[in-house]
């Protein structure tokens, strides 16, 4: 397990396990209680650091080398059933965004989502999660897909953003994303949007308009990187810990401000302390959920999605002066 | 001719584009440096009449330029941000939005109004880059939605007219959730069958074109104009070398199909005047 800079006391009490049980091997001597004393000890440090978190050590978690991304959970949650579709049918088939039907708990459902790579050649392969505008059109492709034959959508979220390149622009990376805004809102079977990483600004949004919008407990969702609005605002990369508190970017500072549905729990310390756990949740989740959207009306179910989209934002209203 | 180049001389000492003279106003284009006089200018639609040189203008001058006789009713004129995140960065986001109004004399990036476009009804979103670079935050969404639902109510034809840099930082999510919102909305106007003209502006970039900017019945912009999702600046540091020229313009957007045409400021009346009579007849 990689731990995070943060939790370096947990790293250190570690190596004095490893030390107690060198001295043990070379002595003879029982150490079996200093060992126990000290996994105690990492135990309450944890649980202490977890209860603690600041935003920057949740954007940490978020992107964590050993998280889950989405083809661990298509996988986990779809199993064998799962069958992968490619290419937005125009331009090409764009790595950083996979998408195609599988089964859960019999129900065939249309998963897509942004997908990350865990070595340096897979991160390449997959753009490190960053698509490029034929990514969210092979996403709106499957959706169109999923609408006409009647099969709900759920989308895994998890970037650091649209593909900012050169061919992005040519190939009108705004434009998809835009249109991906639009169809989503209108699509007519059930969309869930769930976070499981980095919910980075419109490349998140592009495949996060939802009935259920829904974060994993350790994620993040804004309009920009703490980095990115450290470096702009701040005009240094040194606040990044202070951006991503006045970003308010956390899945609890989210449903506070009613721009999400839910929080889903993660497994005590993060979803790669317990992968297996955090698939189950999120399958038990999703199906808790098209078991109450499924059976609404679609006027009735756009018309609610259209109009919790349109309740998001705060202004303030003087009175007219007469 | 004598009178002519001792106003120029005075002004090209100057390095602001308007200076007062005991002639009157003058008005000296940025890119090609001649001058004419700002009344001429004005008629001009704020255009250079020597390189067609497009300066940026504000929501007053676009209604000047588009409404019948400059008459036209505001809507929504008395909303304001709000600071939901109590965000402050060097400054205050409040002290920001207090200074800002001060000096630009608007409650936000964005103006909406109803009114004739050659005898024929129109609503107008205008966006003000002065207004913290134009930036969509919760007023520039709600101005929008309101407006959309002002057009369907009485099957008006609207028109948005874009021009920011993208989302308004401090006010974070609810930021981005306005492109949600902008485009939620205008499926409500789509289904009512009235048409949406989005004019992209000097520069129309990030969170606006990614959403409402983009998704016009018809997507026209002013000559020359910046049209992007990514800034040119950050797409330089992505690429690691010198963009082409004429990246991300109006005429480069047009190129790869995403652009319906391209409109001279002064031919920018009569075209939606046109548009709007081939969509009503
Ligand atoms: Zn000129």
């Amino acid at each position: 397990m990689i731990l995070l800079d943060f939790e370096k006391p947990i790293a250190e009490l570690q190596e004095q396990i490893e030390k107690a049980k060198q001295i043990g091997e070379k002595t003879k001597v029982d150490i079996s209680g200093t060992v126990t004393e000290l996994e105690k000890r990492i135990e309450t440090v944890r649980t202490d650091l977890f209860a603690n978190l600041t935003p920057w050590q949740k954007v940490q978690i978020s992107r964590h080398p050993e998280r889950p991304y989405t083809l661990n959970y298509i996988n986990a949650i779809c199993g064998d059933s799962f069958v992968e579709f490619h290419g937005d049918r125009t331009v090409k088939d764009d790595k950083a965004i996979v998408g195609g039907f599988g089964s859960i708990d019999g129900q065939t459902v249309m998963i897509i989502g942004h997908q990350k790579g865990h070595n340096t050649k897979t991160r390449q392969l997959r753009n490190f999660g960053m698509a490029n505008p034929e990514g969210y059109r092979k996403a709106l492709r499957l959706m169109k897909l999923a609408e006409k034959f009647n099969k709900p959508v759920v989308t895994l979220i998890d970037t650091p953003g649209a593909f900012p390149g050169l061919e992005a622009e040519e190939r009108g990376q705004a434009e998809a994303i835009a249109r991906n805004l639009f169809e989503m809102a209108k699509l007519r079977v059930p969309i869930i949007c769930i976070i499981i990483g980095e919910g980075a600004s419109g490349g998140a949004l592009g495949i996060g308009i939802g009935d259920k919008v829904l974060m994993l407990e350790y994620t993040w969702y804004s309009v920009i990187s703490p980095e990115s609005c450290s470096s702009i605002l701040w005009r240094s990369w040194d606040f990044k810990e202070k951006a991503a508190e006045c970003l308010h970017l956390t899945a609890d500072d989210m449903l506070h401000q009613k721009l999400i549905d839910g929080i889903i729990k993660e497994p005590f310390g993060g979803a790669h302390n317990d992968p297996d756990m955090m698939f189950k949740t999120v399958k038990e989740v999703i199906i808790k959920h098209l078991a109450k959207l499924t059976p609404m009306d679609a006027d009735k179910r756009i018309e609610k999605r259209i109009n919790k989209f349109c309740d998001m934002g705060v202004v303030k209203e003087l009175e007219p002066k007469s | 001719m004598s009178w002519f180049k001792r106003i120029k001389t005075g002004i090209t000492t100057s390095t602001v584009e308007k200076k007062e003279t005991p002639e009157g106003l003058w008005f000296k284009c940025p890119s090609c440096k001649n001058i004419m006089t700002t009344t001429e200018h004005e008629l001009q639609s704020y255009v250079c009449v020597t390189c067609n040189y497009h300066s940026r203008i504000g929501s007053e001058e676009y209604f000047k330029v588009l409404f019948d006789d400059n008459d036209f009713e505001e809507l929504n004129p008395e909303l304001e941000s709000a600071d939901p995140l109590k965000f402050t960065d060097t400054k205050a986001y409040t002290d920001r939005l207090v200074a800002t109004m001060e000096k630009t004399q608007l409650k936000d990036a964005i103006r909406t109004a109803i009114g004739n476009i050659d005898e024929q009804n129109c609503v107008i979103a205008c966006m003000d880059f002065s207004f913290i670079g134009g930036s969509m935050g919760s007023v520039v969404g709600e101005k929008i939605a309101r407006s959309i639902d002002y057009c369907v109510a009485n099957k008006t034809p609207l028109l948005i007219i874009s021009k920011s840099g993208g989302a308004r930082m401090m006010e974070a999510a609810y930021s981005l959730m306005q492109m949600a919102k902008t485009s939620a909305k205008l499926t409500q106007l789509a289904a009512a069958g009235i048409p949406y003209i989005s004019l992209m502006t000097d520069p129309t970039t990030g969170g606006v074109t990614a959403s409402f900017s983009m998704l016009g019945d018809l997507n026209i912009a002013e000559p020359e104009a910046l049209i992007g999702f990514a800034g040119p600046r950050v797409v330089k540091e992505t690429i690691g070398k010198d963009l082409p020229k004429g990246f991300q313009t109006a005429e480069f957007v047009l190129e790869h199909g995403f652009l319906d045409l391209i409109v001279d400021r002064r031919q920018l009346k009569p075209t939606i005047s046109k548009l709007l009579k081939l969509f009503a007849n």
